[in-house]
């Protein structure tokens, strides 16, 4: 029975509360084991070690690592600001909550011309961008909230290389990118080998079986990925600047909270002995 | 001197003395609250009615608030919500408060009517308690659709494509009543400012008298509980019922708790996971709305879905529309289909029992179909739990009459705990 | 359809326990009730309630200071005041405020005492300005006058009256600014005189000059940023 009380054979039932609770935790054990067992099911299938499952890259942001901030905002500034703004962040709110100093701003961060209490434009026209390109580069303030920091991470590291297209790469994560490989230069240029037969890996995204460098980049795989990581947790945090903040001033909420509903617990619990 | 006079009310002096002669301030509280007896034996059940009235008052705050900052406008609704998330001091928290309570105040009206039904709340002499009720649940449902319209992101312009287009299936007048909506060819900026319009102002209103009715026929009944009993039935010689307390301080007291227990949780959810996974605030919104890019997967937010999966299961798009109607109709007739001589499901047989467990997994599992996108399998259990949904409603009025209901008790079974 | 209990009751309420209390405990008591308990906890649960109602009312109160977009566009403001004449004003904005910059010819400084008996705070003792401002000259150099452009009465727009003794403002006018609503009457260092309805001296808004010929407006050259 879902609801409490005791029947009329003096046995108490459990609760509508624990109840649900106990489906939830039912539901969820029941779903994470067939998850698990589809996965494990299907890489026995499709023989696990041999493939780069890339739509399983997870982008491990630390958004509390302001150092990695730091250096994503350094990567931002030099590597994407030219084409694609945050347009709705501040140079002084980044350094603000980076703890970047207003000299390092304006020396590092800040364009030529630009106030530290202006928003984050491209240098790019857009209409340029639109010739250049055949799409303006995307404002990229909310790009990790709609698309999501594993897409961001993945997009990163997926362009290869592709001679039917005007950039002469592709992506794997956008098939059909506008964007040139413009990490190239850190990252090297690499083409992917695709499973023959046409497979697609889960998510139906494109199956690669390997990677083959084709041009060196300045960077080492292991401090490329680095680079990646910290730009993606620069853009987790333009794309929620208060979320740090946000979360801190909630343990404070929640154990003024614990303590008010203890107080009513027993304020109800003494007015209610007087009911029988 | 005029007005009434109430032996049993304190004689007042001073300021309190002015006031009562003028309002009448205390002989409402003893009305309504002092010597206004509900049943002792209330669950935890009956915590949302109080929890819906406090996250109604939450969302008019945080409403109010937010529509300090917001400019309504295609051109500047979306970049003034990134304004109030990153520029107003605490605009982050006015925005979350407003968009977890719009999810929280479904869960608990859902689970309110729920307890309805356990109960038969419903059941004479509530219908029209339960009628109110069901108004005040349609125009939540209109409130919360146009307000998800108002951020103007790629999932509130294409739900609202979807949701007017709905419109559009009346035969007859159904492409003019479309146009009519919309004030426009297409979703567009005069859509926003009217949605605006009724968000702010006209529903709150109609909110807020439905809900000052609603509790005018409660209290002109008194509540139902658990037991399913009348506790006016067996009156002492005070004529107080004998299973009734007084609501203040008892309920006072205990929806006090409530509230603290409901804003641990509610909190938790705004500090910490305020999107809930892209169920609360869905990530295609994170972009502009753009007539020209349709996102991947259109679903209209959580709380809508049951009625969207039943929509989607009809291969008909007339015949759809007609079925989501009729699903929430069939609600608002349940206290006219159910015969059974019981109002609670505490006294009532197993075939009430098993109606009532199949319905719950039918309305969550359309919930949770609405939410996917269709493919051949989720099309199919879709179809068969719509039909499982709909005969609930449609067999009640035979199967509660069938149903084998148990002797009622006399006095309402309370435990001391 | 009416319900019927009366069906289904099985137990009569018995008449020599007309009030059921044998059946199932009595209505709530008003005996035993441990009235200092009970304070204790409404007092200190409302007091929690409304610690909490306080902590809750701070977001809500906080979203009305000006955001960050207001104190960006409230930032402040330079001018190169090397391209002011002598003896002219320029007029730009700072904090939505009217901002006046008057280029003070050494004739104009030297007129500025000598007319202490007519102004009504000549020490600047009831004015608002920066600390580097009360100088006679309320000024931080000489040659230039910073003023915030709104009379201190009701907050018109004063007009530059620089010319000494002109028609309609006496023969010993010494230069200074004319407020045309209510003819509140400033001298060149924003001064008021007596019989201005306006009761204080033209307030004097923070600034700095960052060099010889920048002037920064809303910016001291002692504090770290914007006031």
């Amino acid at each position: 029975m879902v609801d409490s009380h005791i029947s009329a054979d003096g046995l108490r039932r459990p609760s509508a509360a624990a109840v649900l609770a106990a489906a939830f935790l039912a539901f969820a054990w029941l779903g994470t084991s067939v998850a698990v067992a589809a996965e494990a099911e299907h890489a026995e299938a499709h023989g696990e070690a041999e493939h780069v499952d890339w739509q399983a890259w997870k982008a491990g942001n630390q958004i509390r690592d302001k150092a990695s901030l730091q250096r994503g905002a350094a990567n931002f500034a030099n590597y994407c600001a030219s084409c694609h703004s945050l347009k709705y962040l501040r140079y002084e709110r980044m350094a603000k909550d980076l703890q970047i100093s207003e000299e390092l701003l304006r020396k590092n961060l800040l364009p030529a011309g630009a106030k530290p209490t202006d928003y984050m434009m491209a240098h790019l026209a857009s209409a340029d961008g639109e010739a250049w390109f055949g799409r303006a580069p995307p404002d990229l303030s909310l790009i990790t909230r709609s698309k999501g920091s594993d897409y961001v991470y993945q997009f990163l590291k997926g362009f290869y290389v592709d001679d039917s297209r005007p950039t002469l790469t592709n992506n794997l994560a956008l098939p059909g990118a506008a964007m040139p490989a413009v990490l190239s230069d850190l990252e090297g240029v690499k083409a992917a080998v695709f499973s023959t037969g046409g497979e697609s890996g889960h998510g139906g995204g494109l199956r690669v079986e390997r990677f083959e460098q084709v041009a060196p980049g300045a960077l080492t795989a292991a401090q490329y990925d680095s680079f990646v990581r910290d730009t993606v947790n620069y853009l987790d945090y333009a794309g929620e600047p208060s979320q740090i903040e946000r979360s801190e001033l909630g343990i404070w909420v929640l154990l003024f909270l614990l303590v008010f509903t203890g107080l009513t617990w027993m304020l109800k619990k003494e007015y209610w002995r007087d009911v029988h | 001197m005029g007005g009434h006079s109430d032996a049993s009310l304190p004689v007042r002096t001073g300021f309190l003395g002015w006031l009562n002669k003028r309002l009448p301030v205390d002989s409402f509280v003893k009305n309504q609250l002092t010597d206004y007896y509900a049943p002792k034996n209330f669950n935890i059940w009956y915590f949302f009615g109080s929890l819906a009235l406090f996250v109604l008052v939450m969302q008019l705050v945080s409403g109010i608030f937010l529509t300090m900052h917001y400019k309504v406008g295609e051109a500047t609704a979306f970049d003034s919500v990134e304004y109030i998330m990153r520029e107003v001091p605490y605009g982050w928290l006015l925005r979350y408060l407003h968009s977890t309570g719009a999810s929280a105040f479904f869960i608990v009206v859902y689970l309110h009517m729920f307890r309805a039904m356990l109960y038969g709340s419903y059941k004479a002499p509530r219908e029209l308690l339960w009628l109110f009720g069901m108004v005040i649940y349609l125009a939540l449902m209109a409130e919360a659709f146009m307000g998800y319209v108002l951020p103007w992101g790629n999932m509130s312009f294409w739900g609202a494509q979807v949701i007017v287009n709905l419109f559009g299936t009346i035969p007859v007048i159904g492409p003019g009543l479309v146009e009519w909506i919309r004030g426009d060819y297409g979703i567009a900026d005069a859509t926003l400012n009217r949605f605006f319009s009724l968000h702010v102002v006209a529903v709150p209103l109609i909110l807020l008298l439905m809900v000052m009715l609603h509790l005018v026929a409660l209290h002109e009944t008194g509540s139902n509980n658990p037991d399913g009993i009348e506790i006016n039935d067996n009156k002492g010689k005070d004529g107080k019922p004998l299973d009734g307390i007084p609501f203040h301080p008892y309920y006072t007291v205990k929806d006090i708790f409530g509230v603290g227990v409901f804003l641990t949780a509610f909190c938790f959810v705004v500090f910490f996971m305020p999107t809930f996974g892209g169920i609360f605030l869905e990530k295609p919104n994170f972009e502009m709305a753009n007539a020209m890019s349709t996102p991947e997967h259109i679903a209209p937010v959580w709380y809508f879905t049951p009625f969207y999966a039943i929509l989607r299961a009809v291969p008909d798009q007339q015949l759809g529309a007609l079925a989501m109607a009729l699903s929430i109709l069939c609600l608002v007739v349940l206290p006219w289909l159910d015969r059974s001589p019981v109002r609670s499901t505490r006294y009532r047989g197993w075939i009430w029992k098993l109606a009532l467990t199949l319905f719950v997994v039918s309305f969550v599992s359309l919930g949770y179909l609405g939410l996917e996108p269709p493919s051949p399998l989720y099309t199919l259990l879709a179809r068969i739990f719509s039909v499982i949904y709909f005969s609930f409603f449609v067999f009640m009025p035979l199967y509660t009459k069938l149903d084998p209901v148990k002797p009622l008790p006399a006095r309402v079974s309370y435990d001391h705990g | 359809m009416v319900y019927d209990a009366a069906v289904f009751r099985h137990e009569p309420i018995s008449m020599s326990d007309p009030s059921g209390a044998a059946l199932h405990g009595s209505p709530p008591s008003t005996e035993a009730v441990d009235t200092s308990r009970r304070g204790f906890l409404v007092q200190a649960t409302g007091a929690a309630g409304a610690l909490g109602a306080a902590f809750a009312a701070v977001p809500f109160l906080a979203s009305w200071s000006p955001s960050e977009r207001a104190r960006a566009m409230g930032a402040p403001v330079e001018l190169d005041v090397s391209k002011i004449e002598p003896g002219q004003m320029v007029t730009l904005t700072w904090r939505k405020q009217a901002i006046y910059v008057v280029h003070r010819t050494p004739e104009m400084v030297s007129g500025l005492p000598g007319h202490d008996g007519q102004l009504k705070d000549p020490a600047s003792k009831a004015s608002e300005q920066p600390a580097y401002a009360t100088n006679a000259k309320r000024t931080v150099r000489d040659d230039f006058l910073v003023v915030v452009g709104n009379c201190t009465h009701l907050g018109c727009l004063p007009k530059a009256r620089f010319e000494q003794a002109q028609p309609e403002l006496g023969a010993d006018w010494p230069g200074g600014f004319f407020c045309p609503c209510h003819g509140s009457r400033f001298d060149l260092a924003g001064r008021v005189f007596q019989g201005s309805p306006a009761s204080v001296n033209l307030r004097i808004p923070p600034y700095s000059f960052s060099s010889d010929s920048l002037l920064v407006i809303g910016k001291d050259d002692t504090a770290q940023g914007a006031a």
